[in-house]
């Protein structure tokens, strides 16, 4: 299956362009390289799934179009912007406004309820007091969540995190959400309500979506393109023309 | 992030653990009020000395001399004048002059002498002075027996205490009980001094005539150096015996007995100065030796003071002798503050331990933070904010708890002062600027405190945070 052969988008401009892109650690004399020479092009609106075994490297990857790390050697362009250039603030800036995360932990804040920490962004974003309560419940509204408002996240199951979190991913309305196996912590059944929400954001909204995951079958259901990672290195890279046509209803066995 | 969204944050971020950010805020509270307790009872103990101070009546007074008599009491001051053969002489007109001035209320001379007083057939040397007769309404007398003089030229006196009980034998040992004043006054009030003195009568070089220059208004006269000298003698009544002593300016010169000003100007009793008259050429009138001048307010001494220095003569005031109680007060203050201060470091320190501390618990979230937007700038203001937030509330806690410090302390002195017999006074005081600078000075120091732990939380790497369980 893995084909090694780089596929592009048919129709879609580029969005994300790596080059030879490193991320080394060193931990005491040992080196360890997390991203290894990673060149990759991704189109706006595509569905990419990042996949490999644990230590492959897909989320040191992911951090770095995310802005959350900086590459060792090597670039990132995200829309134009090198991130390797841009300066702590305008990396910051950058996730604020361009890419939205989800994490297979959920990293809701617990102490805040479920508004407060869907409003958070907006907070950074400098958004005026009255407009962020409006647009925070309509986020929550999306994914179903209007009568858990005032819940902390502690009182809520998994998946009600997870949604929550998406509704707080979306709330500044990025053109990238880039997940980081956001059905590890769920059971295959809300699980699947989740990827449906995720796939719906990139249909109905046109985001980019770049999902990391190790199930394959998750991504041959619902990513439109599958990247394969091992040792910090690309090792395959081809599209799922399947997952288009091959929806499942909701509630349905991976 | 808008300052406004930071300080709610930063207020719900306290909350969460209350019990321990309570327990620094009450840190810094107990800094702040060790700090007003110790301040306002050095302001308050500065007060009272001032209060007792105003009460020697001389604390809006100007003593003026000529600096080509005597050396004044601020040398350095008079070696950068102008030399002493062409300063001005402290004649009648230049007492005039200086009365004129703005805020001065009056300007006498003083006239002080030695002389022989005969009680009950003893003789007593002893210094005796002329009271301006503004005096009777002077602080100076209280808890004076008898009564002040009944006119201005009445032949009457008021013994200071001492006198009163060197001339009853009464002269107090060491280590024994002063007596009192009723003790003293009661068997000398009413009693009756003579007083032998010399008189200066002047004798005009074109006017030989004795007799007319005698009757010419004292020192007033136009009278030329030479002068004869007649010894008189005056009978006293004693009218008042002080408790206080009106004259404490005067160190060694003080006087101990008193009688009008007007009485003692027109006896024309010869002073030490008018020796020096005769020695000195370059006087052609007579002059004195030193003018008191009263100013309506102590706040008014230091201006009227410049002003007659700019006459050219020598000023002395008990704002020159406070100076060095102030100082004494400053450098007490300064003490007192840095005692105050170090329980607010140590605080400071509480704060520091706080912050890392929640950095360490929050370190998660703050990756979250990050991950969602959050720049270094946001979160080195949260907890900028939160050490604010802390200074603040600590700040207004510790005036309170220093206010009321101070006032139990205040309370405890004066019932210990009523067991010991004295009159309740006021040592404590917190003034509004203390108020403020208490409050500013904890935010200032919370502030500086959240310094480090702000900026190591801007540092956290969002990646290692986030992994961080």
């Amino acid at each position: 299956m893995l084909t090694g052969q780089s596929i592009s988008s048919p129709n879609n401009s580029v969005a994300i362009r790596t080059e030879n892109l490193c991320r080394h650690y060193s931990m005491g004399e040992a080196l360890i390289r997390a991203v290894d020479g990673i060149s990759v092009q991704i189109a706006s609106g595509e569905f990419v799934a990042l996949l490999g075994t644990s230590g492959s490297g897909k989320s040191s990857l992911l951090n770095l179009v995310a802005g959350l790390d900086r590459p060792t050697s090597g670039t990132v362009v995200v829309e134009k912007h090198d991130l390797a250039k841009l300066s702590r603030e305008e990396l910051a800036k950058y996730r604020l406004r361009t890419v939205g995360m989800v994490f297979q932990s959920f990293n809701l804040i617990p102490s805040m309820t479920l508004l407060e920490n869907v409003e958070l962004p907006l907070r950074f974003a400098e958004v005026d007091r009255g407009e962020r309560e409006g647009l925070a419940k309509q986020a929550l509204d999306r994914v179903g969540l209007s009568a858990r408002l005032r819940h902390r996240p502690t009182e809520l199951s998994g998946g009600e995190q997870q949604r929550a979190s998406l509704a707080r991913a979306l709330i500044n309305q990025p053109r990238f959400l880039l997940a980081d196996e956001p059905t590890g912590n769920l059971d295959s059944q809300t699980g699947t309500e989740i990827m449906n929400f995720i796939r719906e954001f990139n249909e109905t909204l046109g985001m980019t979506i770049i999902m990391v995951t190790h199930e394959r079958t998750l991504a041959e259901r619902y990513a439109r393109r599958m990247i394969f990672l091992a040792d910090g290195k690309l090792v395959g890279d081809q599209s799922n023309v399947a997952s288009a046509v091959t929806r499942q209803p909701s509630g349905g066995a991976l | 992030m808008k300052t406004y969204d930071m300080a709610e944050l930063a207020v719900r971020n306290l909350r969460e653990s209350i019990l321990r950010n309570s327990l620094t805020t009450v840190g810094i509270s107990v800094g702040v009020a060790s700090l007003v307790a110790m301040l306002s009872l050095g302001i308050g103990l500065q007060q009272l000395a001032g209060r007792r101070l105003q009460k020697s009546g001389l604390f809006d007074t100007v003593v003026v001399t000529s600096r080509r008599d005597l050396r004044g009491f601020n040398r350095e001051q008079e070696e950068n004048g102008p030399a002493p053969a062409e300063s001005p002489a402290l004649t009648e007109a230049a007492r005039q002059q200086i009365a004129q001035l703005p805020d001065v209320l009056e300007a006498y001379p003083d006239i002080r002498f030695i002389t022989e007083l005969r009680y009950e057939d003893k003789p007593y040397l002893t210094m005796m002075a002329g009271l301006p007769f503004s005096a009777k309404n002077n602080d100076a007398f209280d808890g004076m027996q008898g009564s002040f003089f009944s006119s201005e030229t009445a032949p009457e006196v008021i013994l200071q205490k001492s006198f009163a009980a060197q001339l009853l034998g009464k002269t107090p040992k060491a280590g024994s009980e002063e007596p009192s004043v009723t003790e003293l006054a009661k068997p000398l009030l009413g009693k009756q001094l003579t007083m032998r003195y010399a008189e200066r009568t002047a004798t005009p070089t074109d006017a030989p005539d004795k007799k007319d220059a005698a009757n010419s208004s004292g020192t007033n006269s136009p009278a030329g150096t030479a002068y004869s000298v007649v010894s008189r003698e005056i009978t006293l009544k004693i009218v008042g015996v002080c408790d206080l002593d009106p004259d404490s300016m005067r160190g060694q010169a003080r006087a101990r007995i008193f009688m009008p000003l007007k009485l003692a100007q027109n006896l024309h009793v010869m002073q030490p100065s008018d020796l020096r008259d005769t020695t000195n050429m370059a006087s052609g009138t007579p002059a004195y030796t030193t003018v008191e001048v009263h100013v309506k307010s102590p706040t008014q001494v230091q201006a009227v003071e410049d002003a007659i220095k700019k006459m050219g003569f020598n000023t002395f005031s008990i704002v020159d002798a406070t100076r060095s109680l102030r100082q004494f007060f400053a450098v007490l203050d300064l003490f007192l503050g840095i005692f105050g201060s170090l329980a607010l470091a140590v605080a400071s320190i509480g704060i520091i331990n706080t912050l890392v501390m929640a950095i360490l618990e929050r370190r998660r979230e703050i990756g979250i933070m990050k991950a969602i937007g959050a720049s270094d700038g946001d979160v080195k203001g949260l907890f900028f904010a939160e050490a604010g937030v802390m200074g603040v509330f600590g700040g207004v806690v510790g005036v309170a708890l220093g206010w009321t410090i101070g006032r139990v302390i205040n309370v405890g002195t004066n019932v210990y002062l009523k067991r010991q017999h004295f009159p309740p006074e006021q040592i404590w005081f917190v003034p509004w600027w203390l108020v403020i600078g208490a409050i500013a000075f904890s935010i200032v120091v919370s502030l500086l405190s959240g310094l480090y732990p702000a900026s190591r939380a801007a540092r956290l790497d969002p990646v290692q945070a986030l992994r961080y369980e």
